[in-house]
């Protein structure tokens, strides 16, 4: 079998007209997390709905395990997605469970399997209540008990604590990082967080400005799972301080000419975020 | 909710001390209007010689038959347009378009084609409910959040397991609200049917009582479309209740 996951070629796409993604080529290893990281707008998400068969590419191709995609994978590929995709009229362990039900797993041990997920996460306290009744931090927690449930070899997460507050997702990626630790997945995860891309990722990719391509790659070598005291530690700044002059100069690109001098201060405290 | 209900009841017995008012103090003719008293005694009457249930079973059963057929037609109208952005932009504007020539200018025809029994009556009921059904059911499937679809489709989703887990659930608020709207419509214009040409039924004899100036009855029957509409107002609104619990 192949080291290689997900391997893309000269991928590129436009919306009507407007570039989104130029050109990109891009292999996953097989049991690592790669982080995307770019500026707004750089085809971060574009790029992971191409790897995961939601979006065409215009041009280019995409292999998972050596095999081209064409479309939806689910027995292979799962997403976590930003916003949470949690049914609201169904409570927490149906919704896992439904997840299965797409999947198309057989009716015997669903709902076993679906309370095993949960107990992973720690909500099993939870299963019957409504998404509406669990706090963001939690949705998403479930959202991740569901993508363990659908057992993909690969894990596609487009931001999945992008809307929780930096504790709580500081806690999310320990968990994240201890959970995958065991499991050997492969994961793509796009995160606007230089701390979090750092925390999580074997690799880290950095987009250019729209329409974004990949800069460089900067290599994470500290073994998971990774411990808070990670976080302290001189290779982390290391690391994080490298993200940011990568990042620094592409954002500042994104920026209208005029706007320059006045973002310039802005622009600091947004990317070291 | 307590208040409300208080404010609702002053509301009827201002009506009645009205009605009361009219008759005795105002002398408004008896041809006109009756006493409440002579009313209320006169749908007694009707209700314990049992001579209501038969006009009651024979709009009940074209009510039902107008509902069910509008809400079987209205659902498979929608979910079929629904499942396609063209469809939709095509057959809104037509359906809406539709709705709002007034269905009645058809009851004429539906007599001559179905008769003057229960089959004009269920076929004006359910040419009339079946628009708000429709329109509801379109408008309910195409605001279903993006992300769920696009999700559900990630998971796998085939388009029944879509439609069953995802689309249907999400519409249900609008579906529901779009039967009580088919519902309360079919029930007007099976009673306005019934009193333009008819053998049976409630509004049968209440454009009867009116030929025959017996204005009692007349009343008395109209009193029990009230309470049959009251009746049916609050299971509309046990299925709404239904429908936003979550
Ligand atoms: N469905 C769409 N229709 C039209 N344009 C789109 C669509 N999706 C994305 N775009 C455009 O393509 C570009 C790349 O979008 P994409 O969502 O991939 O960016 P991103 O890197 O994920 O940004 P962010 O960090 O803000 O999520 C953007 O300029 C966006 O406006
Ligand atoms: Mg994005």
């Amino acid at each position: 079998m192949t080291d290689i996951a997900i391997q893309i070629t000269e991928a590129a796409h436009r919306f009507g007209g407007v570039a989104a993604l130029a050109p990109t080529s891009l292999s996953v290893r097989r049991g690592e997390l790669l982080c995307l990281i770019g500026p707004s707008g750089c085809g971060k998400s574009t790029l992971l709905n191409i790897m995961g068969g939601l979006l065409a590419p215009e041009s280019g191709r995409t292999e998972i395990f050596g095999e081209a995609i064409t479309g939806p994978r689910p027995d292979r590929i799962a997403f976590v997605f930003q916003e949470s995709t949690l049914m609201p009229w169904n409570t927490i362990i149906e919704n896992i469970e439904l997840g299965l039900i797409f999947q198309g797993a057989a009716k015997a041990g669903r709902r076993e399997r679906a309370a095993e997920a949960l107990a992973a996460v720690g909500l099993s306290e939870f299963a019957n209540h409504y998404p509406s009744q669990l706090s963001g931090g939690m949705r998403q927690r479930a959202a991740l008990a569901r993508v363990l449930c659908l057992d993909t070899d690969i894990i596609l997460m487009d931001e999945p604590f992008g809307a929780l507050d930096e504790q709580t997702r500081m806690v999310l990626g320990e968990d994240l990082s201890v959970l995958l630790s065991r499991t050997g997945k492969t994961i793509v995860f796009v995160t606007h967080s230089l701390g979090e891309a750092v925390f999580l990722a074997d690799r880290v990719a950095v987009f250019s400005a729209r329409p974004g391509t990949i800069k460089t790659i900067v290599e994470v070598g500290a073994a998971h799972p990774r411990t808070p005291e990670f976080v302290t530690s001189a290779e982390f700044a290391v690391l994080r301080n490298r993200l940011y002059t990568e990042l620094h100069e592409e954002i500042r690109r994104t920026m209208g000419p005029e706007l320059r001098l006045a973002a310039a201060s802005a622009d600091g405290g947004r990317v070291a975020g | 909710m307590r208040a409300s209900r208080a404010i609702q009841l002053a509301f009827v017995a201002v009506l009645f001390a009205l009605w009361w008012q009219a008759t005795h103090g105002w002398h408004v003719s008896a041809l006109l209007l009756p006493t409440p008293l002579a009313v209320l005694l006169r749908a007694r009457v009707l209700i314990s010689s049992g001579e209501v249930w038969t006009p009651l079973a024979a709009t009940a059963i074209e009510v039902a038959g107008a509902f069910s057929l509008s809400a079987v037609i209205g659902l498979a109208l929608g979910v079929f347009i629904a499942r396609a952005g063209l469809r939709i932009r095509v057959a809104e504007p037509l359906l809406t378009a539709l709705n709002a020539i007034p269905a009645i200018l058809f009851f004429p025809l539906f007599t001559l084609v179905f008769g003057l029994g229960a089959g004009s009556k269920i076929a004006l009921g359910a040419t009339i409910g079946v628009f708000p059904i429709a329109l509801n059911t379109i408008s309910g499937l195409s605001n279903v959040e993006r992300p769920l679809i696009t999700a559900a489709i990630s998971m796998g989703a085939s388009r029944m397991a879509l439609l069953r887990h995802v689309l249907l659930p999400a519409a249900a608020p609008s579906v529901l609200a779009g039967l009580r709207i088919g519902l309360t419509l079919s029930f007007l214009a099976v009673l306005g049917g019934e009193t333009i040409a008819s053998f049976d039924g409630l509004g049968h004899q209440i454009a009867d009582a009116a030929d025959n100036m017996e204005a009692a009855t007349m009343y008395a029957y109209i009193l029990v479309v009230v309470l049959v509409a009251a009746v049916l107002n609050q299971a509309l609104a046990r299925l709404d209740g239904f429908g936003q619990r979550r």
